[in-house]
């Protein structure tokens, strides 16, 4: 036994007056201070770029929510659409899209005469050039569909062609136009005309969301719509597949495998495939499935595998680390009471550690629908000339794209308008991220139960 | 080293032997936890047993319903018999052998569901009741039985984790009981409790000895000297005295559980 106070250790503070802090404490609190600081940046650096990056994609994409349309009145004649008279759908069919060009110069000409607009264009053809070359095709299906219009006068609102629209969007300039061999100053002046005649008019484009993608020179045209559905058709495959091969090999692993050296290498493993980069995982499922198993390319069906074999790491280590939060006396309890190990994971910790798992699984699902390396090598990239798949084996199985590849697609096309239609793809894509990311919030505070 | 059972001690052989520990060895990896205990714990007796931390006490606790299965390293030899039963015999389900010895936490552990769930959790499982009301009997009786009925008859359908740590400890009990086991495990069940709470839960053991055999851990010689009637001491892994609570707590054979019952080791 010692006595403290019989042998004192001279402390730093010894005598000192706790009001005057000594040099010790002063550098201590400099250092917190200057930690705080540090910290404070940061989050401001971070705050700077998030809002550089959303301004960025919403001053440029929200162009693509916008689109400007042409509203003329089309006389369907009937000698050029149908010479029988007997409104045959065989012969209909007959009349190509350029036997349709004519009626549209004819409306375009008849607009701009009836509005009594001067202007030094010549050609009819050059002030149908203002609408987009969908035009036809779009006058031909509403025949085809609806055959008593032949003979009619029909009012119809066409696309204006992506020069024009992007005029209007003040992305094309008068001075640039002089080098450009698809319009004219004197188009810009017609559209100038019709514009005030309310002819030419900017609407909002619900056929970029819901639309699919066009050909390199119809940039007006072009939509999202396919794309989507292929990404939802992935997700489908990816939800399906990995939610339960991954849930079932985490509870495995976590509540029954034996801790050996065999549990101890997959579980090095499975951290290790979440780490690989995800052009490996597309260029394995090239090799595996398309060559090996010859599933069909382009096709969401093996988009989806390639990109469960990317999620299953990410859900299983999330699912693990939430079953390792279930505190264990609930195990114990469960146990204690006669309840097998099964009854006791499916009971009581598993509905416990759901919250967990459902977010690992949609944050999982998240990044499975942004990713874009892996559908490159199994070629869901480029131009899908098909419309939307006519069931849901066809949208398993039929070549389709996915939004990230979309945008990607639509980004490396030459033509200007195709920028814009990228970052509105983006703004979708973001939508449908904030989206999962607000269900995994709301799963997880619908299913958190405090212990 | 103790050897049991001791023919001069006539009060174990009074009741019948429930639980009956022959060279029961422990080890845990390379650690060697228990080293050769034998033991007869008789029928409707509250047991304890005591010891400093790390002795032991525990895990030949969680021995008696092998609970020890759970840990991967963990390795049991010896004979322990129930009944005359070896449950550590191949045959035997630890899932049956549980229901048949209930175990109480050392931390109070209500399942995150209501309190009817909490008790109606062991008995459904076992397929104890045949019908709704059946099951609502065996709810009331089991949480009577745990002396919490009356505070909580009112809010069945609240949540177990919302009472208080005593009230959770009860409710642990009475869960434990409603699969209508016949010896009860507790693993120092009032280490988290204030002394009202502690109270309570000492003066349900005391009742509950009526029916079951029981047995409890307890770090306090206070505890063991006011519930239970026989006490065993263990030290290092070594069931050092064992015998008549009374006898164990005014006149200890030997050194080393003097030494702790009077304070000075442990």
């Amino acid at each position: 036994m010692t006595d403290a106070t019989a042998n004192p250790v001279a402390g730093p503070r010894k005598g000192k007056s706790l009001t005057d802090p000594d040099a010790r404490t002063k550098k201590r609190n400099a250092a917190e201070k200057r930690f705080r600081a540090y910290g404070l940046t940061a989050v401001c650096i971070g705050l700077v770029f998030l809002v550089v990056l959303v301004t960025a994609i919403l001053s440029n994409g929200v162009g693509a929510f916008q689109q400007t349309f042409i509203t003329v009145p089309v006389e369907l004649v009937e000698e050029k659409l149908d010479k029988t008279g007997n409104r045959d759908p065989a012969d209909l069919r007959k009349v190509s899209t350029f036997g349709y060009n004519p009626l549209i110069q004819q409306a375009v000409l008849a607009r701009v005469q009836a509005l009594g607009i001067d202007t030094p264009l010549a050609d009819a053809g050059d002030m149908k050039n203002i609408i987009s070359a969908s035009a036809a095709a779009q006058v031909r299906d509403a025949v085809l569909a609806d055959p008593s219009l032949i003979g009619q006068i029909v009012e119809f609102r066409f696309l204006a062609s992506s020069r024009v629209d992007g005029y209007l969007k003040d992305r094309v300039k008068r001075a640039d136009v002089s080098r450009d061999k698809n319009i004219s100053v004197e188009q810009l002046d017609l559209v100038d005309d019709l514009r005030d005649a309310g002819v030419v008019a900017k609407g909002f484009n619900a056929d970029f969301i819901f639309g699919a993608d066009a050909s390199e020179s119809r940039a007006e045209q072009a939509g999202i719509g396919v794309a989507m559905v292929g990404s939802f058709f992935m997700m489908l495959v990816v939800l399906l597949l990995s939610l339960p091969i991954g849930v079932a090999a985490s509870i495995y692993l976590e509540e029954f495998a034996p801790k050996n050296r065999w549990t101890d290498l997959i579980e090095v493993n499975i951290s290790n495939l979440a780490a690989v980069p995800s052009i490996v995982f597309g260029i394995l499922g090239l090799a595996a499935f398309i060559q090996f198993m010859h599933l069909p390319q382009s096709a969401p069906l093996v988009g989806g595998l390639v990109l469960t074999l990317m999620t299953l790491p990410t859900i299983i280590i999330s699912t693990r680390a939430s079953l390792k939060s279930v505190p264990p006396s609930i195990r114990d309890a469960a146990l204690g009471v006669g309840a097998s190990k099964m009854q006791s994971v499916f009971h009581h910790v598993l509905p416990l550690a759901m919250p967990g798992i459902l977010t690992g699984t949609i944050i999982g699902l998240a990044q499975a629908l942004g990713e874009t390396a892996p559908l490159l090598l199994i070629g869901m990239m480029g131009y899908i000339a098909t419309n939307y798949p006519d069931g849901v084996a066809s949208g398993f199985l039929d070549p389709n794209s996915a939004m990230p590849a979309q945008i990607f697609e639509w980004a490396k096309r030459a033509d200007p308008a195709y920028y814009e239609r990228a970052w509105g793809g983006i703004i979708i894509l973001l939508v449908f991220l904030l989206t999962m990311n607000i269900i995994a919030i709301l799963l997880r505070r619908r299913f958190e139960r405090r212990w | 080293m103790y050897d049991a059972p001791n023919p001069t001690e006539t009060a174990v052989t009074q009741t019948d032997i429930k639980i009956s520990a022959r060279n029961v060895q422990v080890h845990y990896g390379d650690v060697h936890a228990i080293k050769d205990v034998n033991v007869d714990i008789p029928e409707k007796t509250v047991t304890a047993f005591i010891g400093p931390s790390g002795c032991g006490k525990s895990t030949f606790l969680r021995c008696l319903n092998r609970m020890n299965d759970t840990i991967d390293i963990c390795r049991v030899t010896g004979d322990i018999l129930i009944d005359g039963d070896n449950i550590y015999d191949k045959k035997v389900d630890p899932v049956q052998l549980r229901a048949k010895v209930g175990m109480v936490f050392q931390k109070p552990n209500p399942f995150p569901k209501s309190i009817y769930d909490n008790i109606a959790y062991g008995p459904r499982i076992h397929g104890l009741a045949r019908s709704k009301s059946d099951l609502d009997d065996i709810v009331e009786r089991a949480l009577r039985r745990g002396a919490i009925w009356n505070e909580v008859k009112d809010r069945l359908q609240s949540p177990g984790t919302g009472l208080s740590g005593g009230q959770q400890q009860r409710l642990c009990i009475a869960r434990a009981i409603a699969t209508e086991p016949e010896v009860l495990l507790m693993d120092e069940p009032c280490s988290a409790l204030d002394p009202i709470a502690t109270a309570q839960i000492e003066e349900l053991i005391d009742e509950l000895r009526q029916e079951y055999s029981l047995v409890i851990v307890t770090h306090s010689m206070q505890q063991a000297a006011r519930v239970s009637q026989k006490t065993a001491f263990f030290h290092l892994g070594n069931l050092v005295e064992y015998g008549e609570t009374a006898r164990i707590f005014t006149n200890p054979e030997d050194k080393r559980t003097e030494s702790y019952i009077t304070g000075r080791i442990g």
